[in-house]
Order: C-alpha cells, then structure tokens, then sequence
C-alpha cells in the first residue's frame, strides 16, 4: 500500500473523510514552502498536493498563475520539488502528491524512480489523459507511484470508467467546468459527478476546484471522501507575503477550513 | 511519400501530435471530431465553404509569375500564390470561414479565438459578423502595442478584444487564455483555432481548410508550366499556410518542400523562434511537438520581428515531416525578413507581411542556386498594411 492508500484506509476505520490542500512549491520560496507543508499537516491536512510550477498553466486560474510566476522567478524546478519532498521526509510521513503539467515532469528522465526516490507517494498531470498515458502508467506502477487522473462534468460515462481504470489512490473530480479558483458557491454538478463516478470504482474520491469554505468542506464530505482546496490557501500565502507569522496564519486557516476548534 | 493519411484516430502524426488537455475537453474534442467528420462527408457543407470562399474570400487567389525578382536573382523562375489577396489580407481566413460554419451547424453562438499578428483575430471576427456570431478574441498586449492597426479592425467588425498581460504577452498566452475561457464555458462555446496546432483534432481540421491553397497552387502551375514546381517555400509560425500549400504535394516527391522559421535575432542569441533548431520535444497547449524550452521543462520566450511566428511551439505534423525528411526546415533572421519586405515591394510593388518575409528571404537565398529552368513556388500568405508602424522605424533607422 501508498502512503495514499494507508491514509484512506485509515480515515475509513475512523468514519473519517479526507482534507487534501494545495501549494505551489517555491512559493513565496521553498524553505518555506517545506514549512507551511509540515504546518498543514499538523493542522488537518490528510494529504498534501504540491503544485510543480509551469511556465504555461493553462488550467490554472489567476491565482494559481500568479504562484507559479513567483515561483519561476527564483527558477523552481521539478528537481527542485523533488529535494523538498526529501527534506520534508526527514520530519513527516504525510502524503504527498505532485500537481502538475506533463511537460516540467518530462523533463526529468526516469520520472517514476525519481519520484519514488524521495518519497513522492502520488501526482496529476492536469494535462494528462487516458488516452496518452501509456508508457506514463507502466512507469508509475513500475515506481509504485499513485497516478491521479481527473473527471469532469462532462465525462461521459465511458470516460469515466476509462480514467477510473488509470486511477490508482484516488480519483480527482473536478466540481464544474473551468479552470482552478475560487468560486461563490458548490455547484450541484459535483455532487452528481461523485455519485456517477462511485458506479465505476471503489477508490476514494476528491473533490476540488473552487472549493474555499469549511461549508464547501463539509459540503463536499457529504458525498465524496475527500476535500482538495486549493487557490483559497494560495490566495492566502500571496496576502501573506513576507509576513512573520505566515506559517502559523495558514495552519490556522487550514484548522478552520476543516472545522477544528 | 506515398498513401500519407495522417493523423491516425486520436490524432497523432507518428509520435507527435494527439490530446494533451484538462478532462474537462475531451468530450469536447470528441463532439468536435465527429461534427467536423460529419461535416466533411456533407455535400451540403461544401457547398456553403465553396460559396463563401468564392464569393467573399475572392478564391482562387492569384499564382503570380514574378518576373521582377526573377530577373533580379537570376536563377529559378519564382511564382507567388497570393494569399494576400484574400479578403481580411491571408491566408487565416480560409480556416476561419471553415470552422465557423462547422460552429454554426454544432448550434454554437459564441465563438472565441487567440491572435498573434491579428490576422486570425481579424479572420474570425470578419466571419462573425458576416455569419451572426459573438466573437471574443484573445491577444497578447505585446501582440496588441505591435498590431494596433488590427485591434482596431477587430473591434469595428465588432469583436470583443481581450489582452493577455501574461508571459511574453504574445500568441502563447493568448492561447492559453482561449483556452481558459473554452474549459470554464465549453457547453456554449466554439474555439475557433486559428494554426495547424493544439489538441486533435485541431491540426487536422486546420490543414484540411487551408489546403485549398495546394491545391489551387498545383492547377495554377499545371496551367502556366505544364508540370509541378521543384521547390514550394512557406514561412512556419504554427504552420498553417505551409502545410496549407504542402498538403497537396507531400505525394509528389520530385517537389521539394522549405518552411521557414523566424531566426529572430540569430539563432545563437537564443531570441528567436527557431523551433527546429533550438527546441526539443515537449508538449505544449494540447499537442506533442518541437518546443522550445529550458532544461526543466519550462516554456522559452521567443522573439521574432513578425508576430505571427513568434510561438515557442511548432504545428505537429510539421515535426513528423521534418522527422521524414519530406519537408525541409531553414530559419531567416529579423534582418533578412525586413531586408525582402522592402525587396519586394520596389520589385513587385507588394508590401506583403512580415510573416510571408521569411519565406521570400529564403527566396533570396536559394533562387540564385537554382538553374533558371527551375520553379519555386512561394506562399505569400499575407499582405504587410498591418506591418507598416513596425517596419517604419527600423527603416528609417537604416
């Protein structure tokens, strides 16, 4: 078993479901970037999603391109994501996903063994589908690493099966059409989309994409097992900029996105 | 080549090409090769296309001897397929009027497109107002301060101009902001992509509408030569009007075939467009090709004189036919392209754009080599009103 598939395993036996947030590695720099991930794990995180940053994120919103920037100013690369998972292992066993595009990750050769290497347990190509994922898939199951494929809203249900067969860990669901960010309200195509995906596997199944609130939170646990949020917190770092108590501000905010006192 | 019949189902052109897009889209992208299948098998829909390339487009466009410029570098006889002689001033609108009808049978209002030079902005939004449909374009505002003269076009035929101020502010992060629109209002929403680039089936779709310029450009030289021309040479931004005149003769292997990449400011400066010679295999917007980028992955800054060719990205099946060795690849420099702009103009009195440039000044390279029974026939895609603010200064200045 992954890290992924333990830590679902285990939040299962305790009636529990998952909180997956999202940062964009080197963002504000990496030092504290290993910092803020040791921070939302003790604060509620079940599994981390570290964005790797691209010059190009075509399925990011505004505020996850501006993190992506501030990122690539100070030239972040994947093997740059990949030491800060080393060190972040030395002092945590939380989970950890790679979020990203394919092609930073293919600019690593070995990507699978790579990943493994430093104790990546899991990641998502946004751009990444079934279609194209051949040799991809056989090098991640080779590494023993969780391949995390999105559906959408407007998957039909061949699709969903397809990708549900290339997903191992979890699947992601993204909540509606569109690109990352935060939006007012949880659109009721979500609740709809985990209730169709649930007919094709029995892996644990997130949420995300302009999720921003505990209510959203708490919404989405009602029907799916995990919770990723994403631009809330990033949006949050980028307000922080600079500020002392950056870390301890967003371990506080990730306690109140799942309802800890 | 013989029996070329790529891409294959999902779209690839060997190991190029394919989908590489947010989930989100697949649907789309299925939805969308269906209509276009459809479409294509629809007799009814070619008679639509054919109308309106004949009636509004003005096609066929003139195959053009250049006797001027044929005489002045004393070589090869040198024919020009003017494309800038199209209604809007290129090639992009053959595409244009294409894929809006396709749009309007998929009972699409709302049509959104990117634009480097403008020259598809202005294609698209000419199509829309002609055909009744909402037109959103997406501009770099590095593209929008070097064309103003078309964002102005845009906005009188009615279209919605917005700027990129992302990246290096030109075509690239215009698509990635089409793109951006297309995944958050797909249900509504027809991305009229304007090169032979993105996911499948993009590339495909693309050169099918641009390869009548092939193949008017083989009955034309059939009708004046009596036989097939020895070297046909287009300029390669995504790749759109090269593979629109190659298309036609990738069979015929006695024609050879020279796209031209922007060199920008030499190749050695790095500010260039040359995919072919500084970029490596990646994947970009949707499909697998030649990117240039640096050695973790990210996406270079591409310069070029032309914004037309200034994209870190090169059309997919322009990377199989380089890897085939069908189509030849070459780069000219700002330089060059600006020394046969104003070249052709006092030869030929046609101001043609800063894109069509690089492949005249290729032209100037290889025609003298050439023995004068020889035929080149070079795609003169665009016609240069739009370039006159750029170039003006750097004339002046010589």
């Amino acid at each position: 078993m992954t890290r992924i598939q333990s830590k679902f395993h285990e939040l299962k036996q305790a009636g529990r479901k998952a909180f997956i947030p999202y940062l964009t590695a080197g963002d504000p720099d990496l030092a504290t970037t290993a910092k803020l991930i040791l921070s939302l794990a003790e604060n509620g995180a079940d599994i981390i999603e570290l964005g790797v940053p691209f010059s190009d994120p075509m399925a990011d919103g505004l505020v996850i391109q501006r993190a992506s920037e501030r990122a690539l100013r100070h030239q972040v690369s994947v093997r740059d994501c990949l030491d800060l998972v080393k060190q972040v292992r030395l002092h945590s066993q939380v989970p950890i996903v790679l979020f990203s595009y394919l092609n930073p990750l293919l600019s690593l050769k070995a990507l699978g063994q790579a990943l493994r290497e430093v104790g990546v347990d899991g990641v998502l190509a946004t751009d990444l589908v079934p279609e194209e994922a051949g040799d991809y898939l056989a090098e991640m199951r080779e590494a023993n690493v969780d391949t995390i494929f999105l559906v959408a809203p407007t998957s039909p249900d061949a699709r969903l099966k397809r990708v549900a067969d290339c997903c191992t860990g979890f699947i992601y669901a993204v909540s509606r059409t569109g690109v990352t960010g935060v939006r007012q309200s949880l659109s009721q195509s979500a609740n709809h989309l985990v209730h169709r995906v649930r007919r094709f596997t029995e892996l644990p199944i997130a949420v995300g994409f302009g999720i921003s609130t505990p209510e959203q939170v708490a919404a989405v646990w009602q029907h799916a097992d995990a919770a990723v949020v994403g631009s809330r917190i990033v949006a949050e770092i980028e307000n922080l900029e600079g500020h002392e108590h950056l870390v301890e501000r967003i371990g506080a905010l990730t306690r109140s996105l799942v309802g800890k006192p | 080549m013989e029996n070329y019949h790529l891409p294959d189902e999902g779209g690839h052109f060997g190991i190029y090409g394919g989908r590489f897009v947010p989930e989100t889209l697949m649907h789309p992208l299925d939805e969308l090769t269906k209509a276009y299948d459809a479409a294509q098998r629809d007799p009814e829909f070619h008679t639509q296309l054919q109308h309106l390339l004949t009636t509004y487009v003005g096609r066929p466009t003139p195959l053009m001897f250049a006797a001027a410029l044929t005489r002045h570098l004393g070589g090869a006889r040198i024919y020009l397929k003017r494309e800038d002689l199209c209604h809007t001033g290129a090639h992009k609108i053959n595409n244009a009027i294409g894929q809006a009808l396709l749009a309007k049978r998929m009972g699409k209002q709302r049509i959104i497109a990117e634009t480097g030079a403008g020259q598809h902005g202005v294609a698209s939004a000419t199509v829309c107002a002609l055909l009744g449909l909402e037109c959103i374009v997406y501009m770099g505002t590095e593209d929008m301060r070097r064309q103003e003269l078309n964002v102005f076009r845009m906005r009188l035929l009615g279209a919605q101009v917005v700027g990129v101020d992302a990246g290096s502010r030109t075509l690239k992060d215009a698509i990635n902001e089409a793109l951006r629109d297309w995944v958050t209002n797909v249900e509504t929403t027809y991305y009229l992509l304007g090169s032979a680039l993105g996911p499948h089936p993009y590339p495909a779709m693309v050169r099918d509408f641009q390869a009548v310029i092939g193949r008017e450009a083989r009955q034309q030289i059939l009708a004046v030569e009596g036989r097939l021309p020895d070297l046909l040479i287009a300029c390669v931004g995504g790749g759109s009007n090269a593979i629109g005149l190659f298309y036609e003769f990738i069979g015929a292997d006695e024609v050879r075939m020279l796209g031209v990449e922007a060199g920008g400011r030499g190749l050695q400066s790095g500010d260039h467009a040359a995919r072919f010679s500084g970029g490596k295999l990646g994947v970009l917007q949707g499909t697998r090709s030649y990117v240039l980028q640096d050695d973790n992955g990210q996406i270079a800054l591409t310069h070029s004189i032309s914004a037309g060719l200034d994209y870190s990205a090169v059309g997919p099946e322009h990377a199989y036919l380089r890897d085939a060795e069908r189509v030849a690849y070459t780069s000219a420099n700002d330089d060059e392209a600006l020394a046969a702009f104003q070249l052709l103009a006092k030869l030929e009195g046609i101001i043609p754009a800063l894109e069509s440039e690089h492949a005249i000044a290729e032209v100037i390279k290889t025609a003298p080599h050439m023995a004068p029974d020889k035929i080149i026939v070079v795609n003169l895609s665009g016609r240069g009103d739009k370039d006159v603010n750029t170039v003006m200064p750097l004339v002046m200045n010589q």
